[in-house]
């Protein structure tokens, strides 16, 4: 059991799945630290995964499958930007209805494209070598260079002035929409590829197949504080719980997995229970224009 | 009292100026969709009309889906009023389906309605109350964001719904449980064999509860006086973190509620994945509805039409496409609010 779990096959396990949860929190970091809430992460893994299954399946490339995702992520950051900032509708409402239109408008998608209720036709994918998938590689350098372009970068002192003091930006002559566009973008983009890697990994499109994924990851961006490198550890802990849930199910020791794989919400929620939940600030502009 | 419902408010203008927008927004990108799968768009539009106003069946499904919807939108709405984002009512709905279904197979088969329902009904705001209340004191007392504790316990419930389900109530190898009680069983309204029910009768009571509340009794200025400034409630005396956990527990009681429509009215019995959106979508009707009772009850119906219309005319062109429009519409309105209401009113335009 402890060596099934020591496993390199294990940890490869973990990996895969925390890459669509740690690329979505670290979307939602930017979009959120740049004072747009970030709803929406439901709807762009989604988009991105139906969008990298067209791409991969279309060119036989499950290169071109990443960019599909990423591409779509951004798409949809446009409709959320457009409609928030330009039209200033209220952002949480914004986020809900994208998720909504996401579930149904991939459903939609299936059917225009491959007249398909649930499933897109197989495409390829990066196989099942860990290392040889750059969307972990992506994960991995996002989680790294993420916070540190935020705190270091022009774009990222830009975007933290957008979220916590956009009268400051204005006073330099910085746009603090632009800084918030700018960020966002970059956001939706990363969110895309994490769909992307929920299509490859599994060598199709599922309807629905994001299973609020990206609300957990939000969940984690807010319980860390809105610090990206803390989001992108606790995805790594949901991660962790769920592979060892399905190792729970094939080695079968007794405890039920429909309870088993509740563990780490039971145990987030704990946390803020004992702990409290004042560990972290959310930027100061959030939502409000 | 007359002159003032012939001359609406600018506000109330603006808030149906935004209305009539957004649904020719919705609409329009709703044609263009049609277009698309090679339908004409007028066809369609009038054949859902058609179809969910004058036949019995679809209009009762436009019923059965629309009082859900009101009280999911009512949960939501009253928490939000309080100042607090549920976005639970997707967990607190499921809490409710299932303590309905556990009460309604385990009371005697004789039991007779006038007790019968009442108990189910009960044991359905107590379980989605008990989620609800849950929430609102990991906020109040411990500061925890309501959008993660609400998140985590839907995945809770789900899972434990499913559990329970799994190793006692579903029925060899399926994923149904047993049938409830008959005298738990609310008569359907008879409208073609469709599956609305007598549970509209608890939404519009509802509606009509919290409207009153809303709009006479001190508890709902109390609870609307925190949703819009808590340091001025609190200055005033009004204890803050109680009615916060009041309003959320009374959210995850109307979204628990939402099981009688389900189980008592349609199902009869516990069914996994049973209601499953509706308390997403409640979300979607309440801030469609900006909070109000009414609001709430024109939103849900609004949404059922989509839902019944969409269906009636699966034949034509894919559901997907109308459940997609259910989504625009609240983009839309939430769009077009703020923009109506920057425009210069009347009075201010004038020079």
């Amino acid at each position: 059991m402890i060596a099934s779990l020591l496993s390199l096959a294990f940890l490869a396990q973990v990996v895969r799945i925390a890459v669509p949860y740690a690329l979505a929190a670290m979307g939602g970091s930017i979009t959120e630290r740049a004072g747009v809430v970030d709803l929406a992460l439901e709807a762009k893994l989604l988009f991105g995964a139906f969008t990298a299954a067209a791409f991969a399946h279309a060119t036989g490339s499950a290169f071109a499958g990443v960019v599909g995702g990423m591409f779509a992520g951004v798409l949809v950051t446009g409709v959320q930007l457009f409609c928030a900032l330009r039209l200033r509708a209220d952002q949480v409402i914004v986020g809900i209805a994208l998720n909504v239109i996401a579930l149904g408008g991939t459903r939609f998608l299936l059917q225009l494209v491959y007249h398909e209720g649930a499933n897109s036709p197989p495409v390829p994918g990066f196989g099942h070598a860990v290392l040889a998938n750059p969307l972990v590689w992506l994960a991995f350098v996002a989680a790294v260079a993420v916070p540190i372009a935020i705190k270091r970068t022009r774009w990222g002192l830009r975007l933290r002035a957008a979220g916590d003091r956009p009268d400051a930006l204005v006073a330099v002559g910085v746009s603090p929409h632009r800084a918030r566009i700018a960020a966002a973008l970059v956001g939706g983009a990363l969110t895309g590829a994490g769909g992307a890697q929920l299509t490859l990994a599994v060598g199709g499109f599922v309807a629905d197949m994001s299973g609020g994924r990206g609300y957990i990851a939000l969940a984690m961006v807010i319980l860390a504080g809105w610090r990206p490198l803390v989001a992108a550890l606790a995805c790594a802990g949901i991660a962790f719980a769920e592979a060892f849930n399905i190792q729970l199910q094939v080695s079968a020791i007794g405890i039920p997995h429909e309870l088993a794989q509740l563990a780490p919400y039971v145990l987030t929620l704990l946390v803020l229970g004992i702990a409290g939940g004042k560990h972290g600030k959310p930027p100061q502009s959030l939502g409000k224009l | 009292m007359i002159l003032r419902w012939l001359r609406p408010s600018d506000n109330v203008r603006r808030e149906l100026e935004a209305a009539v927008i957004a649904l020719l927004v919705t609409v329009a990108i709703g044609s263009v969709l049609m277009l698309i799968v090679g339908k004409s768009p007028g066809h369609v539009w009038s054949q859902m009309l058609f179809h969910t106003f004058t036949e019995p069946y679809w209009f009762g499904y436009l019923l059965y889906r629309a009082t859900a919807l009101a009280l999911t939108g009512l949960a939501v709405a009253i928490a939000l009023d309080a100042g607090m984002f549920n976005i639970g009512a997707e967990g607190q709905l499921t809490a409710g389906v299932l303590a309905c279904a556990v009460i309604g197979t385990s009371i005697p088969a004789g039991t007779p309605a006038i007790l019968a329902i009442p108990l189910c009904l009960v044991g359905a705001a107590l379980a989605g109350g008990a989620v609800g209340a849950a929430i609102g004191y990991l906020r109040v007392a411990r500061d925890a964001h309501e959008v993660i504790t609400s998140i985590m316990l839907n995945a809770i419930v789900a899972g434990v719904a499913l559990y329970i389900g799994n190793i006692a109530l579903f029925q060899g190898g399926t994923t149904t449980g047993a049938q409830i009680a008959p005298g738990a069983q609310l008569p359907q309204l008879g409208l073609a064999g469709s599956s609305a029910s007598l549970a509209i009768v608890i939404s519009v009571l509802a509606v009509a509860g919290v409207w009153w509340l809303r709009a006479r009794t001190t508890w709902g200025m109390a609870w609307l006086a925190v949703g819009r400034d808590p340091a001025a409630a609190r200055s005033v005396g009004i204890n803050v973190g109680r009615v916060r956990v009041l309003a959320m527990a009374g959210s995850g009681a109307l979204a628990g509620l939402a099981a009688a429509n389900f189980v008592l009215g349609h199902k009869h019995a516990f069914e996994e994945g049973l209601g499953r959106g509706t308390g997403l979508l409640g979300i979607s009707v309440a801030l469609l509805g900006r909070t109000h009772p009414a609001g709430v009850a024109v939103a849900a119906l609004l949404l059922g039409f989509f839902s019944a219309g969409g269906l009636s005319v699966a034949q034509e062109v894919p559901k997907e496409l109308i459940e997609m429009l259910q989504g625009v519409v609240v983009l839309a309105v939430a769009c077009a609010g703020p923009w109506v209401r920057r425009r210069p009113t009347p009075m201010e335009a004038a020079p």
